[in-house]
């Protein structure tokens, strides 16, 4: 260990300073959003004022204790952590309780436990470990799969609870991606992909699949130029194709169309791959995976989709998505919510004395609409200070992270910016409207243990790692 | 190593500003620019309660309750609080079937969907109880405590008016009325609605998500109370008026009684007539209409100042006092009879006679040559113009226009001017003799009971009159309008008075020839005068009026009873009956009682009125 007098110089004070503002402000804004004429005291501990008391005391205990231990203990167990928490999120879906027809916690007793809060810092000290020594490489594939693995994979083990909001949190670990010289066409691609899944959702695949077919003729077209190519090329499919249905209809009578368009697609490109080969036609070899790829996206998001989640799940999701309005549950908590906010006007209605907070017509004012609480109660004025908050906050991590001399500092500094900037953002644009909802705590104010934690190993980590910038870190 | 990419850090920078200030402006807009937020955060939470102020009570003259008050509780809904019920529970706990739930809360929303209305009115006490329960249930409903018109005794329905929910006219003319508020009809209710109805309250509660009301907003500053209505203490006699509502049952007509020296009326019958019990709470449309619906009978129509009836006989001492005044005669003038004068018909009685004989016999020969005398007086240039002074001395006396009294509907009834003649006959062509049976109440003269009984008054008062009026005093200050303390003195000097009351007197008290003997009453001496109205639709219809005792009247009254004929038969024994009620208190002619409330005229009523329904119909 260390001299821990080291450590206290070192450590930014402005960046512990904002986190103390922070937690009390949410503390008092729990309060405010609990606050009933039976429990005045803010010390009742079957409050969930008080028992914030005790997560804030105990987050404190834990952010010293983060500080105490060696920098190089992150950079060494960083893929150790990263695999228990992978591990606990797999074992969630099994062992974990059901709420709302979603498994994301851990119930020990009266201890609940949200595994995808520490997986974030979990993920972003591997990212951080993995790139390390390879920061310059983003531009390789066999970079950026492992890379993009390391992120997707706890984003698709809380998807499957579902819980999307966290899915999206991981994602936001492209930025540090982007940070580290991702190319931006990954981005767009990545884009795309988003919206395919989307029209997959909405649309009927087999016509989907059709239209994917004809951009692909039409990129082809655009490429070569040559009409030849081209005729011969869909012919050949449509011959295929026909033949195939033909054996479907007559004889199998068991594929359906759209394992027909598959088949036909797969033995086309057998087809295509002579001509491929032989004139070294490269860029009709891209077109023609990217359709594959696609093709074969849409089928399995499809399947997935429809075979995978059970009814409520579905539902779930297609309302988070916005494709279904919920009148009984979130449409009814935005609605409030913005009422809430709204009703702050330009200073509030002073603390403690907003009506919609007091009288409950927010749900989950305590946890994901906490924004609502500082909107009506201190107005634009105290919305705007919690808002220059966080800015502040974010852009010194960035300037911390930018001051590092070892990648992994760096790059573990942009996760955890990443992951703030995603929380921040999407919680208080949901509470005011501005982005669908999407159920995620507000980092330091919202009302839970896990959160709060949570967010405290991902600051004081990078803390830990700043106040120790000039020790050696391979 | 150099990081080809550090750039990039200010790419991320510029993301973090954008994001917040499209969070910043998006705040800027909802909680500065716009307030509509703040309105609905109000509307949430803020339930503006109505303290409706229980209505006056009114009490009779002896200080009796007439008309009270009974708890009724109304059902209340703000649709646009009406989110997630459960709509079969609450009709369930309701007992209405879901059609007539969503007709109601439609209705609610078209007038309006954050303002409260009614959804339904007067429920039980019962179903208050078990709603109240499960109120916390059903968001955007509560109940508002309201009061209803209770009556002690079945009677006055047409004195007293009614209350009823404001409609949309008043809603429109009067901004003082909201939605589903009450407003008193006719009579006494309407005609002093604004001492009555108190002065509404609002307490202002906030309630939370669940509609659970959670204390005072602004700790009660900003709530106005409830000031209970001006309770009323009218002139009525509740025992009279009940009594006079029995011996008018099965006949149609109306009775009016009048204390002279107030002008307060003490009764005021009309027949056929209702329970005002029946026009209460949620009966209250149906039974309404019902009543509307019965066009033989008209139990809504107050025939006591609605009524316009030819006076008659009743009108003899109008004239004579008349022509006392205008000296055209004297009380010994006699005129003699002859079975009539000219084309007017008389019976059978001594001839000739004196004034107090020609009151005491009606005798229509006399009063004939005496109407004569005033329209041929020299001291006038002209019929016409000796005829406007005799109208005029008529005005004085309250015909032909409103008495001016609380009810807004009373008719003035009709007394042509001499431009009515000159226009029928042309000017100058008519003479006394062309309107000789305006000298026995007959022809071109229309009069009200009301105003019958106020001319009865004035008679008794010898010569004056005091608007008549039902309300003796209003809540503390006791004041009541000054209108009904002018005192109206007519220009006839008393004397002449005591000529006419002489005559009366002897119409009931008098020997052979009496007209109305059957009035007379033990130790009380009974002034009268019966009278005939003619009907052209059916039998004639009886009228009597009388004041006693002869000095210092207590009452004067007018007794109409229709299609009975002459007056003296069925008139006369009401009057005589409701001045003994009045007076003493207790009957001694029992078996005129009896006899008064057994009589049943109604078939009277429909036979003559279904013979003129059939003759409309064919078109005759």
């Amino acid at each position: 260990m260390r001299s821990s007098v080291n450590i206290l110089k070192g450590i930014d004070k402005t960046t512990v300073l904002i986190f103390l503002i922070m937690i009390v402000m949410g503390w008092f804004n729990i309060y405010a959003a609990v606050y009933n004429d039976e429990h005045k005291e803010i010390f009742d501990f079957t409050q969930r004022y008080g028992k914030q008391f005790i997560w804030i005391m105990a987050t404190i205990v834990l952010a010293v204790f983060i500080m105490i231990i060696d920098s190089r203990f992150y950079l060494f167990f960083a893929w150790v952590i990263y695999a228990i928490l992978m591990f606990l999120l797999l074992m969630v879906l099994i062992l974990g309780k059901d709420i709302n027809g979603a498994r994301s916690w851990f119930e020990f007793g009266p201890i609940s436990l949200q595994p995808s809060e520490f997986a974030k810092f979990g993920t972003a000290l591997a990212l951080a470990s993995f790139l390390n020594n390879r920061r310059n490489d983003l531009t390789k594939l066999k970079v950026i799969i492992p890379a993009v693995a390391i992120i997707l994979l706890p984003a698709l083990l809380t998807a499957i609870q579902p819980d999307l909001g966290s899915t999206i949190v991981f994602f936001s670990f492209f930025i540090v991606l982007f940070r580290e010289g991702m190319s931006p066409i990954i981005f767009v691609s990545g884009l795309l992909m988003v919206l395919l899944f989307f029209l997959t959702l909405l649309f009927n695949n087999l016509y989907l699949e059709i239209a994917l077919i004809a951009i692909a003729f039409l990129l082809v077209w655009f490429s070569t130029r040559k009409w030849k190519l081209l005729l011969t090329g869909l012919v050949l499919m449509l011959v295929i194709g026909g033949i195939i249905y033909a054996l479907d209809f007559y004889i199998i009578k068991s594929l359906g169309n759209e394992t027909v368009l598959v088949i036909t697609l797969l033995l086309s490109g057998i087809a295509y791959a002579y001509y491929f080969y032989s004139k070294k036609a490269v860029t009709l070899l891209v077109i023609y995976l990217f359709l594959a790829g696609s093709v074969l996206y849409v089928n399995s998001v499809d399947f997935a989709y429809n075979h995978m989640l059970k009814p409520h799940q579905r539902e779930r999701v297609e309302i988070m998505l916005g494709f279904k309005t919920d009148t009984h549950g979130t449409g009814y908590n935005v609605n409030q919510s913005i009422i809430s906010v709204g009703s702050g006007g330009f200073k509030g209605k002073g603390y403690l004395q907003g009506t919609q907070t007091k009288f409950k017509f927010v749900p989950a004012q305590s946890t994901d609409f906490i924004f609502c609480t500082v909107g009506e109660e201190w107005g634009f004025l105290g919305s705007f200070v919690v808002i220059g908050l966080y800015v502040f906050l974010l852009i010194r991590l960035i300037i911390l992270a930018e001051r590092q001399r070892s990648n992994f500092s760096r790059i573990y500094g942009y996760g955890v910016a990443s992951v703030l900037f995603t929380h921040f953002f999407i919680n208080i644009g949901m509470a005011i409207g501005l982005v669908p909802v999407i159920g995620i705590p507000l980092p330091f104010f919202s009302y839970g243990g896990s959160s709060l934690w949570g967010f405290t190993l991902l600051l004081f980590i990078f803390l830990r790692l700043d106040a120790g910038r000039t020790e050696y870190l391979a | 190593m150099k990081d080809a990419f550090v750039n990039r850090k200010y790419l991320v920078i510029g993301l973090v500003i954008i994001a917040a200030l499209a969070l910043i402006i998006r705040l800027f807009v909802i909680q500065v620019v716009k307030d509509t937020y703040r309105l609905s955060a109000d509307n949430n939470v803020l339930r503006y309660v109505t303290q409706y102020p229980a209505r006056g009570l009114i009490y009779d003259r002896k200080g009796k309750l007439v008309v009270f008050n009974q708890a009724a509780y109304d059902l209340m809904v703000v649709p646009a609080q009406t989110a997630k019920i459960d709509t079969l529970a609450i009709c369930d706990d309701l007992g209405i079937t879901i059609e007539v739930f969503r007709e109601r809360l439609k209705a609610a929303k078209n007038y309006s969907r954050r303002a409260p209305s009614v959804f339904l009115k007067q429920i039980s006490a019962e179903t208050y109880a078990k709603f109240q329960e499960k109120l916390f249930l059903y968001p955007g409903f509560y109940v508002q405590p309201r009061t209803l018109r209770k009556y002690s005794r079945p009677v006055a329905a047409h004195l007293l008016g009614y209350v009823s929910e404001v409609d949309e006219a008043i809603l429109k003319r009067d901004p003082y009325y909201k939605n589903g508020d009450y407003i008193g009809k006719l009579g006494i209710e309407e005609a002093y609605e604004k001492d009555l109805r108190g002065k509404r309250g609002v307490k202002i509660f906030m309630v939370d998500v669940y509609s659970r009301l959670k204390g005072s907003y602004a700790h009660g500053e900003m709530d106005t109370v409830a000031v209970h209505g001006s309770d009323i203490i009218s002139g009525l006699d509740l025992d009279l008026q009940e009594y006079g509502e029995k011996l008018m049952q099965n006949k149609t007509g109306s009775i009016v009684a009048i204390e002279p020296e107030s002008g307060e009326i003490l009764a005021l019958v009309s027949s056929p007539n209702y329970d005002p019990g029946l026009l209460v709470g949620r009966v209250r449309s149906e039974n309404f209409s019902r009543l509307q619906a019965d066009t033989i009978s008209k139990p809504l129509f107050n025939r006591a100042f609605m009524a316009s009836y030819p006076p008659g006989s009743t009108f003899k001492p109008i004239n004579g006092l008349i022509a006392l005044q205008e000296k055209v005669i004297v009380p010994s003038t006699k005129f003699s009879c002859n079975h009539g004068y000219l084309f007017v018909d008389c019976h059978t009685h001594p001839s000739p006679l004196d004034l107090e004989g020609g009151i005491m016999i009606s005798c229509n020969s006399y009063f004939c040559q005496t109407y004569r005398r005033i329209l041929e007086n020299p001291a006038y240039g002209s019929v016409a113009e000796a005829f406007e002074k005799w109208k005029s001395y008529l005005n004085e006396f309250g015909f032909g226009k409103k008495l001016g009294s609380e009810f807004v509907n009373e008719l003035p009834g009709l007394i042509p001017s001499s431009t009515y003649f000159d226009k029928y006959y042309g000017k100058g062509r008519w003479k006394a003799l062309t309107v000789i049976s305006m000298g026995i109440g007959q022809g071109e003269i229309g009069t009200t009971p009301l105003q019958m009984a106020n001319m009865t008054a004035a008679i008794a008062n010898r010569g004056y009159y005091y608007t008549p009026h039902i309300v003796k005093s209003i809540g503390s200050d006791h004041k009541i309008d000054p209108r009904f303390t002018v005192k109206h003195k007519i220009s006839i000097d008393s004397v002449n008075f005591e000529s006419i009351i002489k005559g009366m007197a002897a119409a009931v008290n008098g020997g052979a020839g009496a007209t109305a003997r059957i009035a007379a009453l033990d130790s009380i001496t009974v002034c009268g005068k019966t009278g005939t109205a003619q009907n052209p639709h059916g039998d004639d219809h009886a009228v009597f009026i009388a004041f006693a005792p002869r000095d210092h009247p207590k009452i004067a009254i007018a007794v109409y009873v229709e299609n009975s004929g002459f007056g003296a038969t069925y008139a006369a024994p009401v009057a005589s009956l409701m001045i003994e009620k009045y007076l003493r208190g207790k009957i001694t002619n029992k078996p005129m009682e009896q006899r008064m409330l057994e009589l049943n005229l109604l078939h009277k009523l429909t036979e003559p009125k279904i013979e003129k329904q059939r003759k409309y119909l064919e078109g005759d």
